[in-house]
């Protein structure tokens, strides 16, 4: 039973440093059982040396490893040794790459390397082998919420993929919106005109599986649980309820169409001439083969289109944001005219014409070759003139007042989210002017966050755009189709097999104790000293991810298949009871404590970085890359996320010595990029409030910056860093250096 | 003549106009497939000059505005320098169809008055036919006094010296000035045309009759 210690001298760190003196720092100061050097220790040979130590018995046996040699997001593969914690020290990224060459330099170089070293060491120690709980065993059947195209395609992919699925269906009928359709939009070459909506295959093929399981009728009573061990009750309108477990979700509630009754400049509601295009879909659908009628049974022989009707517009009442499809259907529907009769008269008035895709392209083309007339204007009124309507619009190429008579008026109206009730909003009523839709919850989580999952604008479900759009903030649970962003039926189809593979990745994960993304396959858990918790739930609240519950006592309860293992809650924990095995309060408190802070004669500062491992470590790393070169005070440790870093850590830094701390987290906000989406949020929000620690210590405010750097951020990240040298410059350094 | 035949267009289309630039307009086939970028009339290097830009004309014949563009001196602006048909996204031939819908608003009789380039035009129409060859010096002449006898006199004033340096180098000969060089069998050559204006006549007669 010891910790190992690995240097490799490749890469040029034996040129560059004195690896003889760093030996005797791991093995005199670290107090690591022993410190072995390799020119290449990533090579066949140098694992195989590491992995013989610890497949050594008795008292040889390696059972830590503290790697010395790249950063710690190179040569992942070479030194991962399963579930042996190991520590890694930057020397390449960190040290020599980011520091000039000259004697002048070769003193703080090496005692920067030798200071990493012995975080290192201090780190290995503080970490234990983390292994899994073992709270859910494996369940491979996944409820599928709404049996629309997007449900029943998630459906099928599952079970094409082996794992079983239960369709909860709130109609009578599967189909949802697309089953109220007469056609769909192209998706395969040449994309020129309309094709069956498939929802009839669908429903057969859905019906003909075996592994799927479809329950009309029915919403949801009770969700509880988590990933592995979801716990559904099933409400029926016609027949009594049912109990199901699951393993994972998809919610694909899909939307709820605009009420056009909200628009009475375009005369919805007073004449029946004016129709939605989903009302045009039922005269459609009513007419079959033959010409398209009013509802008065006239022949329609001139249609005019009015996009963006209540979209795309600031106006109070109307939807701020563009629906996606409503242009494409436009299209579609021109050619239900045209295609019977080519002498109809078809006006698509459109401000923008969006046909997303090369297949929305050249069926915009197709429908202009069918002389179905673009004009791009601005409608301001439908007058209702006798039988038929005049359409009062600005044309906003010729740049003048127009009009034009119609038999028959479509309006484009968007989408609204099936998206459950707004847990944010339920905490703060009054938040802002946002549209308030659905008002009834659909997964009823017994959350202690509330009942659905979280929203981020507009009421869609949130997602992290950048890098997981099928997440949403209640690991298990996948959003797909119109819930999630507006879209239209192929870009629903996608985002259903999409969902799935995630869905599945959750049961799998869970079986198997793993984390979800990005700690994918981390084993580590949070977990709490009873004794020291006061219970005062900040952990439970500030959990991006809901996973905290609240037991009988008030004590939180952790539901570990939830947590991303961000650590926001440990960084939260006020009494920091809260730890994982191989990531806690002592994990990153020993490094920093590590670090040898040279006295005030010295005149050599210590800067702490935190940066987030995710976004801003990997910055700095390929700064070091491009040779930009730092500060040889800096002393840099990676947090899983920034919403992990606890201000005992700020407190114990500047109270040894330190003279500045910098934290870098990833881009907060609505658009935001952190990776557990409220972890660097809740850490600047705990930031703010530091600069009464720092007045009370008598400090300058200026020693703690917290900066929102991204990936791309190579420039930028290296100068906050040279900013805070500047700023120690100025101030002078800390009066704590004993 | 032209009346008659614009009257009989009138009555055919009944007000669309799309359809009427798309049977009779060369190249007019296209105008229903622009989609309003605008890429053209920002390429266009006479584009500032131009009362509608050729997005806005395309858009005025969707919007039946037939009076407003056949009249409009527009197309008679334009050079072909072909940028806007290298640059148009939508791959329309737009020179050639500004040429068409030139051509076509002069067969309806409803040209601008006093357009210079349209002027030219029937200009040069009228010096080739004669022989056969371009005859320079009469053409050249012939813009001189344009606008009127003073304002001949004037403009050929100002490039005497041009002239005679053209006649010194033999780059202009003072004899065209009497009949010209023609091509070898005139007579033949006026039955073609002769015939080619027959067939248009009544290529535009079945069209028109064919309501």
């Amino acid at each position: 039973m010891k910790i190992g210690g690995y240097l490799c001298t490749g890469c040029g760190i034996g040129d560059r440093l004195d690896t003889k003196s760093l030996e005797t720092v791991a093995v005199r100061e670290g107090r690591i059982g022993f410190c072995k050097t390799h020119d290449f220790l990533c090579s066949q040979a140098g694992v195989d040396m590491i992995k013989a130590d610890m497949a050594a018995e008795g008292d040889e046996k390696v059972t830590k490893a503290v790697i010395m040699a790249c950063s710690r997001r190179a040569k992942t593969e070479s030194f991962h040794f399963g579930a042996t914690p190991v520590a890694r020290v930057n020397l390449r990224e960190g040290v020599i790459w980011i520091r000039p060459e000259g004697s002048e330099h070769d003193e703080t170089t090496q005692e920067m390397a030798a200071d990493y070293i012995r975080m290192g060491c201090a780190e290995a120690k503080a970490m234990q082998q983390a292994d899994a709980s073992g709270e859910q065993s494996k369940n491979n059947h996944i409820m599928v919420v709404g049996g629309g195209m997007t449900g029943m395609t998630a459906a099928l992919e599952a079970s094409k993929a082996g794992y079983y699925a239960s369709i909860i269906e709130k109609a009578d009928h599967l189909g949802g919106v697309m089953g109220q359709l007469k056609q769909r939009q192209p998706e395969r070459s040449p994309y020129q005109n309309p094709q069956d909506t498939g929802v009839a295959a669908l429903i057969a093929a859905v019906e003909a599986d075996d592994k799927i399981t479809v329950y009309l009728n029915s919403t949801i009573a009770k969700t509880a649980g988590a990933p592995g061990r979801f716990e559904v009750d099933i409400a029926s309108t016609v027949g009594t309820g049912t109990h199901a477990e699951f393993g994972a979700i998809v919610q694909a509630t899909g939307f709820t169409p605009y009420d056009a009754n909200k628009l009475p400049e375009f005369s919805y509601g007073k004449t029946p001439n004016v129709v939605t295009q989903l009302e045009l879909e039922a005269l459609a659908l009513a007419a079959g083969d033959g010409p398209i009628k009013r509802a008065d049974g006239k022949i329609v022989e001139n249609v005019v289109f009015v996009q963006c009707a209540g979209q795309r517009s600031q106006k109070e009442g109307h939807l701020s944001y563009c629906s996606g499809h409503c242009c494409a259907t436009s299209i579609k529907q021109a050619m239900y005219f045209k295609d019977t009769n080519p002498e109809i008269e078809t006006t698509v008035l459109f401000d923008d014409i969006r046909t997303p895709g090369a297949g929305g392209e050249n069926f915009y083309r197709s429908a202009q070759d069918k002389f179905v007339t673009f004009r791009k204007g601005k409608v301001s009124t439908v007058d209702v003139k006798g039988n038929d309507l005049q359409v009062n619009f600005k044309d906003l190429i010729l740049d003048e007042d127009a009009h034009m008579d119609a038999d028959l008026v479509v309006l484009a109206t968007g989408m609204l989210p099936n998206s459950g009730t707004d847990i944010d909003t339920m905490k703060d009523k009054d938040a802002s002017g946002e549209i308030k839709v659905p008002v009834t919850s659909i997964l009823n989580l017994n959350y202690r966050q509330g009942p659905d999952v979280p929203h981020l604008v507009n009421g869609f479900a949130d997602s992290h755009f950048i890098c997981f759009p099928y997440e949403t903030r209640r690991t298990g649970i996948y959003t797909a189709g119109p819930v999630r962003r507006p879209m239209d039926a192929g870009q629903a189809q996608t985002d259903a097999m999409g969902a799935v593979m995630k869905a599945i990745q959750a049961i799998e994960n869970s079986a198997s104790g793993r984390a979800a993304h990005p700690r994918s396959g981390d084993l580590s858990f949070p977990t709490f000293r009873k004794e020291g918790c006061t219970q005062c739930k900040r952990c439970t609240v500030e959990c991006p991810f809901g996973a905290i519950d609240e037991d009988e006592k008030g004590y939180p309860k952790y539901n570990e298949a939830r947590c991303r293992r961000c650590g926001t809650c440990m960084g939260a924990c006020p009494v920091q009871v809260i730890s994982f095995k191989n990531y806690s309060i002592e994990t990153v408190g020993a490094q920093l404590k590590a670090v040898d802070v040279p006295d005030e004669f010295q005149e050599k500062p210590r800067i702490l970085v935190l940066a987030c491992e995710n976004d801003a470590y990997p910055a700095l790393d390929m700064a070091a890359m491009k040779r930009n070169e730092s500060s040889a005070f800096i002393r840099v440790i990676p947090v899983r996320c920034l919403g992990s870093t606890n201000t005992i850590w700020i407190k114990d830094a500047l109270g040894s010595g330190y003279d500045g701390v910098v934290m870098m987290g990833c881009k907060k906000g609505a658009d935001y990029q952190c990776h557990f989406v409220k972890g660097s949020e809740m850490a600047h929000v705990r930031m703010e409030k530091i600069g009464d620690t720092l007045s009370t210590m008598n400090l300058e405010s200026e020693r703690v910056a917290v900066h929102e750097v991204a990936i791309t951020d190579i420039d930028r990240a290296p100068k906050l860093l040279d900013e805070m040298v500047e700023v120690i410059n100025r101030v002078g350094l800390s009066p704590f250096k004993f | 003549m032209t009346t008659a035949v614009n009257q009989a267009m009138v009555e055919k289309y009944k007000g669309n106009f799309l359809k009427e630039v798309t049977d009779n307009v060369e190249e007019g086939s296209w105008v229903k497939m622009c989609m309003q970028c605008g890429v053209c009339s920002g390429s266009c290097p006479l584009g500032p000059h131009w009362d509608h830009p050729p997005q806005e004309l395309f858009m005025m014949i969707r919007a039946n505005k037939r009076e407003e563009v056949l009249s409009s001196t527009s197309m008679w602006m334009c050079t072909s320098c072909y940028n806007c048909v290298a640059r148009c996204p939508r791959g329309l031939p737009i020179t050639h169809i500004m040429h068409g819908l030139a051509h076509y608003s002069k067969r309806m009789g409803m040209k601008p008055k006093h357009q210079p380039t349209e002027q030219f035009g029937q200009m040069f129409w009228d010096n080739l036919t004669k022989k056969g060859r371009v005859n320079e010096l009469k053409l050249g002449l012939g813009l001189y006094f344009k606008d009127g006898f003073a304002e001949g006199v004037k403009v050929s004033m100002g490039k005497q010296k041009l002239g005679l340096n053209m006649m010194k180098a033999k780059r202009m000969s003072p004899m065209e000035m009497l009949g010209g060089h023609g091509v070898k069998d005139l007579s033949g050559f006026h039955a073609m045309l002769k015939k080619a204006e027959e067939l248009e006549a009544a290529r535009v007669g079945e069209n028109t009759d064919a309501k």
